[in-house]
């Protein structure tokens, strides 16, 4: 018996607004639609890793037992940025293959309020956003994309095909935030926020939650749940490496490349054998550059890529067919795990009228500010 | 505290790399250099983030001027904070990378270019902070 890790049970729920409702109670949303899609409860779990960054010194998933059983199993509160779900997507991981545990749940949520995220200054002394340039997450990404305008020249319209892209295949998410088509001339006619990201290029900022039971190979065929399982080929934690511009400009290509590279090699497997990413689209700007990152385009060839329609619904490499966080929504926590769900749901030929036909391989790729980033890669088992 | 407590207000740096020397002498933005490897970066560092060595950073002022690497312009931001602007990424010649606002420039996509040759001015700027401290802050200025 092999000591691989497989998903078998996932879900999330519709990400939206829950101002009337606690972090918890999404969390708990979350784990009990995971723990229903395997057949599981929550007595059955040994372990539980809760992502969650804006209450990460509130016990989140202490309080999601609260709503679920209170089952007395060790609970760890992940948080690292943008990838707090799939790093506590990766704790658990890391704690079956190490044989310590064959099942434990992995829960990721979040409650956003709206408006920009990021921002210079901290408490000591004056503000120094629009003094000192700008943190804001729009500039940053804007930043990311405007370097790669520089360096192969990628035009606006580029960058927010991205969003016409992601923003069409939402129409076919029924749990995305927003179901809508935006044609090229509203994304690029839309309010400027950080040239060259629109409003429509950002991602939108929502609540929400997703969960997944992780299973060693042993207790998936003892509970006789192998058909619908989904094996864990490889799993990646990286933080920034040493670049020279870094501190300024933050560098999410590194990072990026850094793990990629560990997870293809884990995996055995290249950019080629990959049927579906799932990637950081935080900003339309950012799946640009994570086209050259992730290795599905050569150096330079990102906006053709594009162009090309091979990241479309039908194309070579599909790309975002969930409607991506431009769409689905990014609710920093349950990001990670969402997009586990969403590879997942594929790979078990579940994914309805956005269903990539064929797929074996999926790739999950999310960077946090800061800077970490996590890739996993799934296989139908 | 008393109020006759209270420190008399100072000049200050934006940032804790804006160096406003006690003895009077001119403000200068401070970089460490690593004498193992060689690399330049922004702010005082005693140990090296490229290679790690933990001897041998030798404290540096960083060059007044540079190149434009990087830029965005910016029309939404914080209530208060006035817009556009440009957010100008710089590379500073001799080392060391810097964000900042790029000033002189219109804020449209077909003005900026890559690589231009900027000045990195430092000047008081009107903000106090609640301890009516008073503010230097570090600009881009394209060289004319």
């Amino acid at each position: 018996m092999s000591n691989d890790v497989y998903v078998v049970g996932t879900d999330m729920i519709k990400f939206g607004r829950f101002p009337e409702r606690s972090v918890p109670e999404l969390g708990a949303q979350a784990a009990l639609m995971a723990l229903d899609d395997c057949g599981l409860t929550i007595q059955d779990m040994q372990a539980v890793y809760s992502g969650n960054l804006f209450e990460a010194s509130a016990g989140v998933g202490q309080r999601i037992l609260r709503e679920i059983g209170q089952t007395g199993v060790p609970v760890v509160n992940v948080a690292n940025a943008c990838a707090t779900g799939a790093t506590a997507f990766r704790e658990g991981w890391m704690a079956v293959k190490a044989g310590i545990y064959d099942v434990v749940l992995c829960v990721g949520s979040e409650q956003m309020g709206s408006g920009l995220l990021g921002g210079g200054g901290g408490g000591k002394g004056i503000p120094t956003e629009g003094l000192l340039g700008s943190g804001t997450m729009p500039s940053v990404f804007a930043h990311v994309g405007l370097e790669h305008t520089r360096q192969y020249g990628t035009t606006f319209e580029q960058f927010a095909k991205v969003s016409v892209k992601n923003h069409f295949h939402s129409t076919l998410n029924p749990k995305a935030m927003y179901q809508k088509e935006t044609p090229l001339e509203e994304v690029m006619g839309a309010e400027m926020i950080s040239y060259p990201n629109t409003k429509l290029m950002c991602s939108v900022n929502v609540d929400g939650s997703a969960a997944a039971v992780l299973c060693s190979e042993k207790k998936a065929r003892e509970l006789g749940l192998m058909g619908r399982a989904v094996k864990v080929r490889a799993s990646a934690l990286t933080s920034d490496p040493y670049t020279a511009r870094n501190i300024a400009m933050m560098d999410f290509n590194a990072v990026t490349r850094l793990a990629a590279k560990t997870a293809y090699e884990m995996a055995g497997l290249g950019p080629d054998d990959v049927d579906l990413i799932e990637l950081h689209d935080c900003f339309a700007t950012a799946e640009i550059v994570h086209y050259e990152n992730l290795g599905i385009a050569k150096e330079g060839e990102a906006g053709s890529l594009i162009d090309s329609g091979a990241t479309q619904l039908g194309g070579r490499i599909p790309v975002n067919v969930s409607g991506g966080l431009l769409s689905k929504g990014h609710p920093l926590g349950a990001t990670g795990i969402a997009n586990i769900y969403e590879i997942t749901t594929h790979l078990r030929g579940e994914a309805g009228g956005r269903q990539v036909e064929g797929a074996k391989i999926g790739l999950t790729h999310v960077v946090g500010a800061g800077s970490a980033c996590a890739v996993h890669i799934l296989e139908k088992a | 505290m008393s109020a006759a407590l209270k420190p008399e207000p100072t000049t200050k740096g934006a940032v804790p790399f804006l160096v406003v020397p006690k003895d009077g002498s001119a403000p200068y933005l401070a970089g460490s250099k690593c004498t193992k490897c060689g690399e330049v970066v922004v702010g005082t560092r005693e140990t090296c983030g490229k290679c790690g060595a933990r001897k041998g950073m030798e404290h540096v002022k960083l060059a007044g001027t540079g190149k434009l690497y990087n830029f965005t312009i910016v029309h939404r931001n914080f209530p208060g904070v006035p817009v556009p602007f440009i957010s100008a990424i710089v590379d500073v010649d001799g080392g060391g990378t810097l964000k900042g606002n790029l000033l002189g420039v219109e804020p449209k996509p077909d003005a900026i270019k890559f690589d231009m040759p900027v000045n990195i001015v430092i000047k008081p700027v009107p903000q106090k902070d609640k301890d009516g401290n008073s503010y230097l802050a570090y600009f881009f200025e394209p060289q004319s």
